[in-house]
């Protein structure tokens, strides 16, 4: 399998504090990656990065083969990546559907050589809200929607951008367990489709999903392995629970 | 809340009606609102080209009355120094605010909020002074008047009431039209987005500069298109249209009529305008001596509006009643 993402001794700084720390990572195509870690183990920020968030330090990144470096975040949307965000972050004042048409439109409107129906675009739209389940609330205003409803409405909008990598940072912070649920589900779904890079602290859920798990702490990857191999990690273990007293 | 992309029939059937009111007022109009009611067509094109920036984009400037001036100048001074035509001169002043809006725009638009209002007044009293300084040609504050032989369009004699009424409107209803079509197009749901949420139009792939700036020229060249027009119909322009009260003139309008409605610059630029007019006349009638200024009822009037009406006329009428309103 070939790395679908790649970075090469990724940095970032803020001021003094090394948030992310020469990062060496790769994500082959097609894989469901779960990256934990304690808080501040610079997780967000180095999703952030490869999103185009945050612009690096130091390091490259390298998507399909190609150095994005320094290629700006709308830029490496178009490109295939989409990402979710951790503060659920949506048009508040606009309605469910609208919110997804707006991903949709990025697809559908102004490519090249490619007439633009908006026939086409509403049915891409409802086809997203209906694989996250929100095809009923198309017309509701999307700030009225329960908190868990938002969460979804934030992966259909990813999902109607197409990508080839979706990031999601921090799905189910706040769902109940049946959403849980049925976000696992979910995001299989998906996974058929696209290669998934979740940030993710609930671990039934990490361990429900991921093939592979990447530990980070300290702005560095400690370690790298299937749900098995990461449970009986010694430094994963230390990491989240402190080193043992006799240590 | 907001439309898709296709113009259903009652959005349509709505603005053709507006626009069919404006055409018979002409013919039932008085002397002195016919000449009233022109003025206010070409100014409340100055306030959709406001709003489109102000009320879609959600960028506050408080430097307009540069691009109106752009269009008056450009048109003015073509006309009065060089003797050219009507459409050129109208030419001119539409070009004059493209080059103006595309340079401000490249610039402000590297601030955003309270900087960026900061910025656009700068520049706006930048311009302002510029049309002072360079008073040999513009005659500064006194300004320059254009004679009536300078203002023909062809046949048509720009000076005639009624030739003026209807240039002002078709001038208008095509500012309507193209707004209309702008805000529900793609490019016009994105500047929305922007509005609602700039990082996340970000994050879905949009380039919000590029989109902003777009929207900065588009705002630009309608509202140096109300200003070349409002010259060559009322044939006088002076350094008081670049100072700062026209460019808070169109941020007032909007308010007042609703910030991102299609119709409410017109609202808000007819019953702003009447509302000065008509509280001067009043306030002369009944309080001959006291010497009070209409700007007392404006304020009064303020007020009231923004506790029942805090998102202007159109836009509260539009929340509470008529969803579907553009």
């Amino acid at each position: 399998m070939s790395a679908l993402v790649e970075t090469r001794g990724l940095g970032r700084s803020f001021g003094g504090l090394r948030a992310v720390d020469s990062v060496d990572f790769s994500l082959p195509e097609g894989e469901i990656r779960a990256i934990i870690g304690p808080n501040g183990a610079g997780k967000t920020t180095f999703v952030s990065l490869i999103c185009g968030r945050v612009a690096p330090t130091d390091g490259t990144i390298s998507f399909d083969g190609r150095d994005i470096t320094g290629m700006p975040a709308d830029r490496r949307v178009m490109a295939g990546i989409a990402y979710t965000f951790q503060i659920t972050s949506i048009f508040a004042n606009l309605t469910v559907e609208e919110n997804v048409t707006l991903a949709a439109m990025r697809r559908h409107v102004g490519r090249a050589g490619k007439r633009y129906s908006p026939a086409a675009l509403r049915q891409a739209s409802l086809s997203a809200l209906g694989r996250v389940g929100l095809r009923d609330h198309a017309d509701a205003v999307a700030g009225n929607l329960a908190y868990g409803h938002q969460r979804l409405l934030e992966v259909a909008m990813g999902l109607a951008l197409e990508p080839r990598l979706l990031v999601l940072d921090e799905p189910t912070q706040g769902l109940s367990d049946t959403e849980i649920e049925s976000f696992i589900a979910l995001v299989r779904e998906i996974g058929q489709q696209a290669t998934v890079l979740l940030i993710e602290h609930n671990m039934p859920v990490v361990m429900a999903l991921a093939e592979q798990i990447t530990v980070m702490d300290q702005g560095r990857i400690i370690a790298e392995g299937t749900p098995d191999a990461i449970r009986a990690n010694a430094a994963v273990q230390q990491a989240y629970l402190g080193a043992p007293a006799d240590g | 809340m907001m439309g898709l992309g296709n113009l259903s029939g009652r959005v349509l059937a709505l603005h053709l009606g507006v626009v069919a009111l404006l055409f018979a007022l002409q013919f039932v109009l008085p002397a002195y609102h016919h000449g009233i009611m022109a003025r206010i067509l070409v100014l409340a094109v100055f306030a959709m080209g406001y709003n489109l920036l102000f009320g879609y984009t959600g960028l506050l400037s408080l430097g307009h009355a540069m691009f109106f001036s752009a269009g008056l100048y450009g048109a003015g001074l073509t006309v009065y120094h060089l003797d050219w035509s009507v459409p050129a001169a109208f030419a001119a002043g539409l070009a004059s605010g493209l080059v103006l809006s595309t340079v401000v725009g490249f610039l402000a638009l590297r601030t955003t909020g309270v900087a960026f209002l900061i910025v656009t007044m700068m520049f706006g009293q930048v311009a302002y002074l510029f049309t002072l300084y360079f008073g040999d040609w513009t005659r500064g504050e006194e300004g320059l008047t254009l004679s009536q032989a300078a203002r023909q369009l062809g046949p048509l004699d720009l000076t005639d009431p009624t030739t003026r009424y209807f240039a002002a409107l078709a001038l208008f209803t095509v500012v309507l039209f193209v707004t209309l079509a702008l805000v529900r197009a793609p490019f016009g749901r994105v500047l929305i987005a922007i509005r609602e949420n700039e990082e996340r139009t970000r994050m879905l792939g949009y380039d919000t500069f590029r989109n902003k700036l777009g929207a900065t020229i588009g705002s630009g060249v309608i509202c140096a298109a109300s200003g070349a027009a409002y010259v060559l119909l009322f044939g006088y322009f002076g350094s008081s249209f670049a100072a700062v009260q026209y460019s808070i003139l169109p941020l007032l309008w909007v308010l007042v009529g609703g910030a991102a409605t299609t119709l409410g610059p017109l609202l808000g630029t007819v019953l702003m305008f009447y509302l000065i007019d008509l509280s001067n006349d009043l306030l002369n009638s009944r309080f001959p001596d006291w010497d009070v200024s209409y700007l007392g009822i404006v304020g009064v009037a303020l007020v009231l509006l923004i506790l029942f009406f805090p998102k202007g006329l159109l836009g509260s009428i539009r929340d509470r009643w008529v969803r579907w309103l553009p």
